[in-house]
């Protein structure tokens, strides 16, 4: 929405402000402005000036010498625009001056341009004659003037005026956010109503009045709703006699500062009032009108329609259309047919102000692909009240410019009109509820307004209908608390009773993964909670395989963004790719997020979203580094226990002989691995890449901070080293089972010191040391102790097929 | 030649050696000279018999004195030649220390949780508890009971990723405001960070998928006055005492009165420079009272309760704070980036 400041002065005659004090006030009351163009900020010196004498330049073809009247003098002026002649008024910027812009029309420098006196080819020149691209504009909405030359005035211009005034460039135009519950505020009168009650001004709005002649434009048409849930109000009024020609240039330019682009004068009329009263008009040729009636009816699914615009549409039973006694003439709310369009051999016009349903033109034009000015302010949702003030206003310009006759009465087919309603209004609630001391009366004044009516003896206010967003108390409460003004509200902290500031005990054990995995030197990644379905035969993973069902979006981005991650992999995947594809070396990454899994496919109730902890990386380090990782969170979480590692488990995506599962306490909470040569290659990463993913809600479960002291051991330990040769298959695990099954009590600690394969054993065999740790917390351990356990420990792995080494 | 000469030479030999040593193993070669069990003072001992009863104290007295000295010297040279020796190897250990330094491995968390990290802290610091919701979310608790009904334009498909009609990703975390209330007794007081979504396609300033922190404060006679001391407080904890906030009338459906807040441009103090566009504020929230509505609806009486809520976008602030300029780089997690926070 933008309004240009001359047109809101017309509403607000005493609105006197600079364009920054307009901006700051108008947003700080709730009416934002995003920005404004001054569009006389560069244009300084320019008055008119009259042509008293032009001669050929001695020196060059192109130029002339004029001597141009300014008013209190004539100056010398060198020109070679072609269009000029003795006696022309044209707007001249004199020396020390300044213009918008290049006679091109190009991009305006930010500074303008400045004009001094010179001499072209010899000759002195003491100012320039300006064209309405030097001026900032363009022909597009000063249409008198002429294709690459200087702009010329009317011959009864005052010579010596102030040019830029008379071009109606003393201006500024304001652009508005404005947010969808003020759909009044989507016109001239709504900002200017704003505008008055932010300075405190007088508004002065004059109900439009156009009785029209004596006959009745009922004699002459008629009109039938036939959906009228669509359409709730349709008002129309016809003019006759129609001169088409081009509008007065005092519409002229007030649609021009809006940039609206003149046409003639019928449209202007209708843009002119679309733009005032926020309510869209249309206009068609009666001539065109078969049957003199208009039927407001469902498109027919199929049906083909060619708008103004000359596109054939394609129509849906959804769609309301306008139509006369035999065919479609008009897209409802969004665009008119071409088949009805006015013409400069236009006689009998028809004006249509109506009230369609905001959703349905919406969707309408959605569906069509066609987003117009019109739909734009229909699918807010409009007060069908506007449209026979704006269709009066309409023909009451007609008169006003004397381009047709208006014919008396209006056509008004409607159902129940929305009418003024009534509000609780207690001033001591909006005090307690905004936390302010303001006085009944300062209130009412605000209220009053913004037309509010308050009624203190019933404690009320009625709204009127334009105003359909107040509904309640605590809306009440926010006109008084802008016009009193945010700034004003006194700043306090809330009281009562104390609350524990704290994060769940779910988020703290996220934290700790956090400080872990930078604690290990990964980066935190965050990627998107989109995937692709490709991503799972990226993956490797079976066309069956359950985890491929996933939360679709019905109206995704594209494929890539079509399902809901039930893999965390993709993404921090795609961001090492991304970090490889850099030639980052050793990159490690971690993310903490979610993966969706659906209950049932197609979804029928909420998701199961889990947190998942992902690490990724490549270079240096390996599988070991990751496990270290993982337990290193494990037991910072209070998981002290051993997780067990499970080689078999079936991971498609990981390296069959580098992989594994993690459970504890016989849960299986992730898997580690090395990621499979395929899948590296499907991402491009050409480095071995390694990856660890937990299931966080499995470690919370488990997770405690609860800690206790065990004392320190005093009583000395004994350590025994041990050295086997085995087969290759076997485990590390396998011994260390054996270890703890037979260490018992006083079993301490054990370390694996040595891992060999090679020359010195027989293919198929490796030899592995352990460093065992006894110690008794109450005694001295005696070597026979310490000996029956090891004693043990041998028959064990004897059974396992481990033989000791010597 | 006397015993007192026979002491005498015995100790100045002594002493001269013990001067001339220069290291440990020639100190000790003088004590096994002279204190050993074959030393020369030992030997004067040995000698003692010879030695008239009446002047055997005078002489033991006498060899005592030469042992006490020899002893004394002899540690004192020891402790000398090892600060010598230690003073030696200190300086020969001087290192450069402009050599760069050893990169500690530690990795680098997201700006986004650098960011969150900033605002939960200021709020738990003030009694709010951080609590979550889903992401995939029933269209009622992200629409409806927010005051937002059916053919609302805010439901458009544009905007909004759909499961199904009953199912969206949220647009918002303000759903999570529902849930906590259909739950919770006031007083409440909570933030809820989290994921929220948006049809919009991936560019320098958008993103599908982002982040928002929800705030509710939930109590009798919580007013706006509350709601602007709060917000005032959170920035001036988060971008520095100086921080000036504005407040100006806006619109969401489930609040009302509605605000958006500015903050005094954090580069420039609010004169206006390039980064808040000249204007010197920048705007930086989403706020207002909890709708009568909302209230109602999720089973709080507003005639008893009223509150504030209000959303912060952690990407906004993590570009604006941080200085980023493309929110690509939020997700695409280069190396390069993540390692500057």
């Amino acid at each position: 929405m933008n309004t240009p400041l001359s047109w809101i002065k017309a509403y607000v005659p005493d609105l006197d402000c600079t364009a920054q004090e307009y901006m700051d006030a108008m947003t700080l009351s709730g009416s934002k402005v995003e920005g404004y163009t001054q569009f006389d900020k560069n244009l300084d010196k320019i008055v008119v000036g009259q042509i008293v004498s032009a001669s050929p330049h001695p020196d060059a073809d192109k130029l002339i010498v004029c001597s141009v009247d300014i008013g209190n003098e004539a100056i010398q002026i060198v020109t070679g625009a072609k269009n000029v002649g003795t006696g022309d008024k044209i707007p001249v910027v004199l020396d020390g001056g300044k213009v918008a812009g290049g006679h091109d029309g190009g991009p305006l420098p930010d500074g303008g341009v400045k004009i001094k006196k010179g001499k072209l080819r010899g000759v002195e020149s003491f100012g320039m004659m300006c064209g309405i691209e030097e001026l900032g504009s363009s022909r597009e909405f000063y249409p008198e003037a002429p294709e690459n030359g200087v702009y010329i005035f009317p011959e009864d211009t005052p010579v010596g005026a102030d040019a830029i005034e008379l071009l109606g460039l003393h201006d500024a135009d304001f652009e508005y956010e404005i947010t969808s519950n003020r759909v009044d505020c989507y016109s001239i009168i709504g900002i200017a109503r704003e505008a008055a009650a932010t300075f405190g001004c007088d508004f002065l709005l004059k109900k439009p009045e156009c009785p029209g002649n004596n006959e009745n434009v009922s004699d002459h048409f008629s009109v039938s709703v036939e959906a009228p849930d669509l359409c709730s109000r349709f008002t129309a009024r016809m003019v006759k006699n129609v001169k088409i020609g081009p509008s007065p240039k005092w519409m002229q330019r007030r649609l021009a500062a809006c940039g609206i682009r003149p046409i003639n004068n019928f449209v202007d009329i209708t843009n002119y009032v679309m733009k005032e009263y926020g309510q869209p008009m249309h206009a068609y040729d009666m001539s065109t009108i078969a049957g003199n009636k208009i039927i407001v009816r469902r498109a027919n699914d199929g049906d083909k329609f060619v708008t103004l615009d000359g596109q054939t549409r394609t129509l849906d039973r959804d769609m309301l259309m306008i139509c006369d006694g035999e065919k479609e003439i008009g897209i409802a709310g969004i665009m008119g047919g071409q088949n009805s369009m006015i013409t400069d051999d236009a006689d009998t016009v028809l004006f249509e102000a109506a009230c369609f349903d905001g959703t349905n033109v919406r969707l309408s034009s959605k569906r069509l692909g066609m987003r117009t000015d019109a739909s734009g302010l229909f699918e807010k949702g409009l007060d069908p009240n506007t449209a026979s003030e704006a269709i009066d206003r309409a023909c009451e310009l007609v008169e006003q410019l004397g381009c047709g006759e208006v014919v008396g009465g209006m056509i008004d087919v409607h159902g129940q009109l929305p009418v003024p309603t009534t509000i609780p209004f207690r001033p001591d609630w909006i005090n307690r509820f905004i936390g302010t001391d303001i006085s009944e009366a300062d209130m009412v004044g605000y209220l009053e307004k913004i037309d509010i009516e308050v009624d203190l003896a019933n404690a009320q206010v009625t709204v009127p209908t334009w105003r359909q967003d107040l509904k309640q108390e605590a809306d009440i409460a926010e006109e008084v608390a802008r016009f009193f003004g945010y700034d004003n509200i006194p700043t306090t902290l809330p009281r009562g009773e104390a609350t524990a500031g704290k994060l769940s005990f779910k988020l703290r054990i996220e934290e700790l993964a956090r400080r872990v995995a930078q604690y290990a030197g990964f980066d935190q990644a965050m990627t998107y909670s989109f995937d692709s379905p490709k991503v799972y035969d990226r993956l490797l993973i079976g066309k069956d395989d359950p985890i491929r069902k996933a939360v679709e979006i019905s109206n995704p981005l594209g494929e890539d963004f079509s399902i809901m991650r039930t893999l965390p992999l993709n993404g921090i995947l795609t961001s090492l790719a991304l970090n490889y594809n850099h030639r980052n070396k050793n990159v490690r990454l971690f993310e903490l997020a979610h993966v969706y899994l659906p209950k049932a496919v197609p979804v029928t109730e909420l998701p199961c979203e889990k947190v998942m902890f992902t690490l990724g990386f490549y270079g240096e380090g390996d599988f070991f580094t990751l496990k270290g990782v993982a337990e290193t969170f494990l037991s910072k979480a209070g998981l002290t226990k051993k997780p067990s590692y499970d080689a078999a488990a079936e991971i498609p995506f990981l390296h069959p002989g580098r992989k594994a599962a993690i459970s504890y306490d016989g849960t299986e909470i992730g898997y580690i691995g090395e990621l499979h040569p395929l899948v590296a290659k499907n991402y491009d990463i050409e480095e071995r890449t390694y990856i660890l993913v937990i299931d966080m809600a499995e470690v919370t479960k488990r997770a405690s901070f609860d800690v206790k002291y065990k004392g320190v051991a005093k009583y000395p330990s004994v350590t025994r080293d041990i050295s086997m040769l085995m087969k290759k298959e076997i485990q590390a695990a396998q011994i260390e089972q054996a270890i703890e099954k037979c260490g018992g009590k006083i079993l301490e600690s054990y370390e694996l010191f040595d891992i060999y394969e090679g020359a010195q054993i027989m293919t198929g065999f490796k030899s592995m040391a352990y460093s065992i740790t006894f110690r008794a917390k109450d005694r001295t351990l005696e070597d026979a102790e310490v000996g029956k356990v090891m004693d043990k420990l041998i028959r064990t792995l004897s059974e396992l097929g481990i033989e000791l080494r010597s | 030649m006397s015993m007192n000469e026979r002491l005498e030479k015995i100790r100045q030999e002594a002493l001269e050696r013990i001067a001339q040593s220069g290291g440990l193993d020639k100190l000790e070669e003088v004590r096994v000279a002279y204190l050993g069990k074959k030393g020369e003072l030992t030997e004067v001992l040995k000698g003692m018999r010879d030695v008239a009863p009446e002047d055997r104290p005078k002489v033991g007295q006498l060899v005592n004195e030469a042992r006490a000295i020899i002893e004394k010297r002899l540690d004192e040279a020891r402790s000398e030649l090892a600060r010598a020796a230690r003073e030696l190897k200190i300086a020969s250990e001087t290192i450069d220390v402009t050599l760069p330094a050893t990169k500690t491995p530690a990795g680098y968390p997201h700006p986004n949780t650098l960011a969150l990290d900033e605002v939960e802290r200021v709020f738990v610091g003030m009694g709010y508890e951080v609590v979550e919701g889903p992401e995939v979310e029933l269209d009622y608790y992200n629409f409806e009971a927010l005051n937002i009904p059916a053919n609302h334009p805010a439901k458009d498909e544009q905007d909004t990723f759909y499961i199904n009609k009953e199912i969206v990703l949220r647009t918002q975390t303000s759903p999570v405001q529902v849930r906590v209330m259909e739950k919770q007794k006031p007083p409440i007081r909570i933030i809820a960070p989290g994921r929220v979504y948006r049809s919009d396609e991936v560019d320098a300033t958008h993103s599908p998928c982002f982040h928002q922190i929800e705030g509710l404060v939930i109590d009798k006679g919580i007013t706006m006055a509350d709601l602007k001391g709060t917000l005032a407080q959170f920035a001036k904890e988060m971008f520095g005492a100086e921080t000036k906030v504005k407040f100006r009338p806006h619109h969401f459906p489930f609040t009302e009165p509605s605000a958006e807040m500015d903050v005094t441009c954090f580069k420039c103090g609010g004169k206006g420079c390039r980064f808040c566009k000249g204007e010197g504020w920048i705007e930086i929230l989403g706020c207002g009272m909890v709708h009568p509505k909302v209230l109602s609806m999720s089973g709080i009486d507003p005639d008893e309760y009223s509150g504030f809520a209000f959303g912060i976008g952690l990407e906004r602030i993590a570009l604006l704070k941080y200085e980023i300029d493309d929110m690509r780089l939020l997700y695409e997690n280069d190396e390069r980036f993540l390692k500057q926070f």
